[in-house]
C-alpha cells in the first residue's frame, strides 16, 4: 500500500509543478501505478534507503534520485 | 517481484488489489539548476514530530492525514506509528535516514550539490487500502504547503 500512497501524493506535488522521483521496491506495482519519475532498488521495505547507518550508500540513492529530476519523458523507472 | 521481506499474506493481497493510479499529469521542469533548487523530504512511514498527534491506526481504510517535518527536526526524536507489519521496524527504529533521509539531504545541502532543504517536510502513514481522501484532500493540502515554501524538487521514500 505504501507504493501506492507515494505514487498517489507524488502525482499531487508533480501536477503543481514541483519536480518529483519516487525510490520503489516493487517494480511491477511502480509499473501500474505510474508515477512521473521512480528509482527502483533491491532493498527491504522497512529499509528502501540502504542499512541504517550506512550514510555512503543512502548518499547515493539521493544522488542518483536527483539525477532523474531533469527527465520530463515520463514516467521514468529506472532500475538500479 | 516482492523484497524478500515481504509476508506471503501480503503478496497475496498485492497481486489481487485493484490498485489507485492517479491521472497522468505533464512532466514539471526544474526552474533552476540543482545547485539552487530547493528539496522536500515525503516519507510514507507514519513518522511525528515529538508531542505531534500520531497517526489514527485504527482508522478504516488508513489514516489519509500527513504531518509535517520541520527541516531541522532531529530525526533521531521522531516517533513512528505506522499501522503496517508488512515490514521490519528496527532498521528504522536504528537510523530514521533509511525511511526518512534528512540527515543525508542536509549533507547534499552543504556539499552544495542541492540549493537548499525545505522548510517543511511530509509525512503520510502508508497503509492506506482506502485512498479517497488522500487524492481529493490530504494530498492536494500537502502539495499546496510544498509550493508555499517554493519546493522545487520532492523525493518521496515508500515504507
Amino acid at each position: 500500500m505504501c507504493h501506492q500512497t507515494v505514487s498517489l501524493v507524488q502525482v499531487a506535488l508533480e501536477r503543481r509543478g514541483i519536480v518529483t522521483v519516487s525510490l520503489s521496491v516493487m517494480p511491477d506495482i511502480t509499473r501500474t501505478l505510474a508515477p512521473p519519475r521512480a528509482l527502483v532498488v533491491g532493498a527491504p521495505l522497512g529499509a528502501v534507503m540502504g542499512a541504517p547507518h550506512d550514510a555512503e550508500r543512502h548518499l547515493a540513492v539521493l544522488r542518483r534520485m536527483l539525477a532523474l529530476t531533469s527527465r520530463t519523458d515520463v514516467p521514468v523507472v529506472d532500475q538500479w | 517481484m516482492f523484497p524478500a521481506d515481504l509476508p506471503l499474506r501480503y503478496r497475496f493481497l498485492l497481486r489481487t488489489y485493484r490498485w489507485r493510479r492517479a491521472d497522468a499529469v505533464p512532466a514539471a521542469r526544474l526552474r533552476v539548476p540543482l545547485a539552487d533548487a530547493r528539496v522536500a523530504l515525503v516519507t510514507s512511514a507514519g513518522l511525528v514530530m515529538p508531542g505531534d498527534t500520531p497517526f489514527d491506526l485504527a482508522m478504516k481504510g488508513g489514516d489519509w492525514s500527513y504531518r509535517t517535518i520541520d527541516g531541522d527536526a532531529d530525526i533521531a526524536g521522531l516517533d513512528m506509528h505506522h499501522k503496517s507489519d508488512a515490514f521490519d521496524g528496527a532498521p528504522i527504529a536504528a537510523d530514521r535516514n533509511v525511511a526518512f533521509p534528512l540527515d543525508r539531504l542536509r549533507a547534499l545541502a552543504a556539499a552544495g550539490e542541492v540549493g537548499s532543504v525545505a522548510p517543511h517536510h511530509l509525512s503520510f502513514m502508508g497503509s492506506i487500502t482506502l485512498p479517497e481522501h488522500l487524492l481529493r484532500e490530504s494530498a492536494p493540502a500537502a502539495a499546496d504547503l510544498l509550493v508555499a515554501d517554493g519546493v522545487d524538487v520532492a523525493l518521496l521514500v515508500p515504507v
